[in-house]
């Protein structure tokens, strides 16, 4: 299928800004995802990330813009929207005092969905997430992974054409991130869906097939990720050293190479890592006590595109906000 | 329409809106606050005991002192309505308010993106909450024996009717105050702050007869004495009491020299409900 052409798009969003009072949180974006895409959305919290999805799934209104989901516009066909959107948000939203399926009976009705079909589709998503065997019991009961693929599944359950998840895996374990990612991998192979995903874990975003990275209320880079990475075409090699300043001095005198600090450690690009090693050694002039050499990673996509690390950017976001601290401790 | 292509996947077509679609939206909302109500016999017991409190204890206690006053009629008697009025009082607002937390949760989220109207939903917490309110004050309506009110199939019927009612009204109530309110713990005090005047200045827990110049305007402009005199009538309409009696303990209400008979009195009310829900619509809309 050329999916470029003569298919609606499952997103296509247009010169899009958001402006809180004075603060422009998205400062014109254009993006497009074509239907059967898991398309990622990445960005340091405070970027607009949420803030664009929210606009995306009929949440918030932009200031200027055109939005169209699933080939409607999201301020003029509002229920239209939202009958062919799925939605897992941040936060949770399940009734606890209601069993899973209670809970996903309650977002049947009130999706309108047919009878007919409604227990057996019950039933379908529930055995998606693997959750059929806890489907009577209280919400409540339910441990943090298990309430997120309930959430998943009841995304699903008016079989929507585009699913939207807004940090899907935050605060999860990492082998309940593993396991969510694997439903939403699984998903493609059963159900003709798009789905948009945010998110700020670099290695999560590795399992689309593009991204966009989002910083400052603007896209700076959109492509596969193979793509992205490619681009950067230089391995990142990071020292720890007797000297840091010293170091990054000799870098810039000896080999020419503009250095910075990146969580606590001199970080420079440099094409062919593994070779460049043994010269380093013998020509900075200022003790190693550490060297490590990395193969292009999103993170260095980001790096690259945006000027500070994911990582850093989050702590830093962090003196303003406990939750992002809370929710930073990833690998 | 995308063809389901893998054999496994039931998709599941979701029709365009409409009213039938509202009223079922309308209709699992309802079905929610039941199920949750079913969970929790607790909610019933603690909110009966403050209304017998009042009908044994106040009536009780109260009693030899107004019975010079009441015609012989015994005054747990006079009470019985005001009391059953009473236990769905709070029992409504409580279920309007809970939005609140239904908001803290998350809940309320999943239901405001859903391709429903607000009215739906709101319509839906409004016969949740006026349904529990009714089915609670029914441990109260059982205990009628013993108060000297016979169990007429006929009053318990229109008792019934009014005190669903009533506490649609309550619970509209409840949702306005549910849409100001984004503290869960601000809620509960809010509730008592409104609803224990309305219900002192309703004529629940003292008949509307010779009341001070400002009880009597305030009684007046009180929707909750529109829902409560009604129950008063039915209630006394079953009683043997003399008309003296009758024209002390229930005056009825008058505007002027116009009685205001129990047919207005009871429009009164939904319009009351009707004008309380459009307006919580109104600010969820708004707000949320």
């Amino acid at each position: 299928m050329n999916v470029s052409s003569g298919v609606t798009p499952a997103v296509e969003v247009r010169g899009l800004t958001k402006t809180f009072k004075t603060v422009e949180a998205v400062k014109g974006i254009d993006l497009t995802v074509y239907p059967g895409e898991t398309f990622g959305f990445l960005g340091p919290n405070g970027a607009g990330k949420s803030t664009t999805i929210k606009i995306l799934c009929t949440l918030a209104d932009a200031t200027s813009g055109t939005a169209r989901v699933a080939g409607y516009d999201v301020a003029k066909e509002r229920d239209a929207v939202r009958r062919s959107i799925g939605l897992v948000f941040q936060e949770p939203t399940l009734d606890g005092y209601l069993t899973a399926e209670q809970n996903l009976r309650f977002h049947g009705e009130l999706y309108g969905v047919e009878r007919i079909s409604a227990a057996a589709r019950r039933k379908e998503v529930l055995d998606m997430v693997g959750l059929t065997e806890r489907r009577n019991d209280l919400v409540n009961n339910f441990s943090g992974g298990m309430r997120r693929r309930l959430e998943i599944a009841r995304g699903l359950l008016h079989s929507p054409k585009v699913l939207f998840l807004d940090e899907p895996t935050i605060g999860l374990d990492p082998q309940t991130r593993a396991s969510i990612w694997q439903y939403l991998n699984e998903l493609h192979a059963r159900e003709e869906i798009t789905v948009f995903v945010t998110t700020h874990y670099m290695d999560e975003a590795e399992n689309c097939d593009r991204i966009a990275i989002i910083d400052q209320g603007k896209i700076v880079a959109l492509d596969t990720p193979a793509a992205l990475k490619a681009a950067i075409g230089k391995d990142r090699v990071q020292i720890a050293t007797a000297d840091d300043a010293a170091a990054i001095a000799a870098l810039k005198s000896v080999f020419g190479l503009e250095a910075q600090m990146v969580e606590g450690l001199v970080t420079f690009g440099v094409p062919e890592g593994a070779q460049f090693v043994p010269r380093l050694f013998e020509k900075l002039g200022v003790a190693i006590r550490s060297v490590a050499v990395h193969r292009p990673s999103l993170d260095d996509v980001f790096l690259a595109h945006t000027g500070t690390s994911l990582r850093d950017a989050e702590a830093m976001g962090s003196k303003f906000n406990p939750m992002a601290a809370a929710r930073g401790g990833r690998r | 329409m995308a063809q389901a292509s893998m054999a496994s996947v039931q998709a599941v077509s979701v029709p365009k809106g409409g009213l039938a679609h509202e009223t079922r939206a309308a209709l699992v909302v309802w079905e929610r606050e039941m199920i949750r109500f079913s969970r929790d016999p607790a909610r019933v017991i603690s909110s009966i005991v403050q209304p017998l409190l009042f009908l044994f204890v106040l009536g009780g206690g109260l009693g030899s002192l107004v019975q010079a006053g009441t015609g012989g009629v015994d005054f747990k008697t006079f009470l019985f309505p005001g009391v059953l009025s009473m236990s769905v009082l709070f029992t409504a607002a409580f279920a309007g308010i809970s939005m609140v937390w239904d908001r803290e949760f998350g809940f309320l989220r999943e239901m405001l993106v859903a391709p429903v109207s607000t009215t739906a939903i709101l319509t839906g917490k409004c016969l949740g909450g006026a349904s529990v309110a009714t089915i609670q004050s029914l441990v109260v309506l059982a205990l009628a024996g013993l108060v000297g009110v016979p169990y007429d199939p006929l009053m318990i019927l229109e008792l019934v009717v009014l005190l669903f009612i009533m506490s649609f009204m309550i619970t509209a109530l409840g949702l306005i105050l549910a849409s100001r309110v984004k503290q869960v713990q601000s809620a509960m005090p809010l509730v008592q702050m409104i609803i224990t005047p309305l219900m002192f200045l309703s004529g629940a827990l003292f008949p509307l007869s010779n009341l001070p110049g400002w009880l009597t305007v305030v009684t007046h402009i009180n929707p909750m004495t529109y829902a409560v005199e009604p129950v008063r009538s039915a209630v006394f309409d079953r009683l043997a009491m003399s008309p003296e009696a009758r024209a002390i303990l229930d005056p009825g209400i008058w505007w002027g020299s116009y009685q205001v008979s129990v047919l207005v009195q009871v429009a009164l009310v939904v319009v009351a409900a009707l004008l309380l829900l459009w307006g919580a619509v109104k600010l969820f809309n708004r707000t949320e």
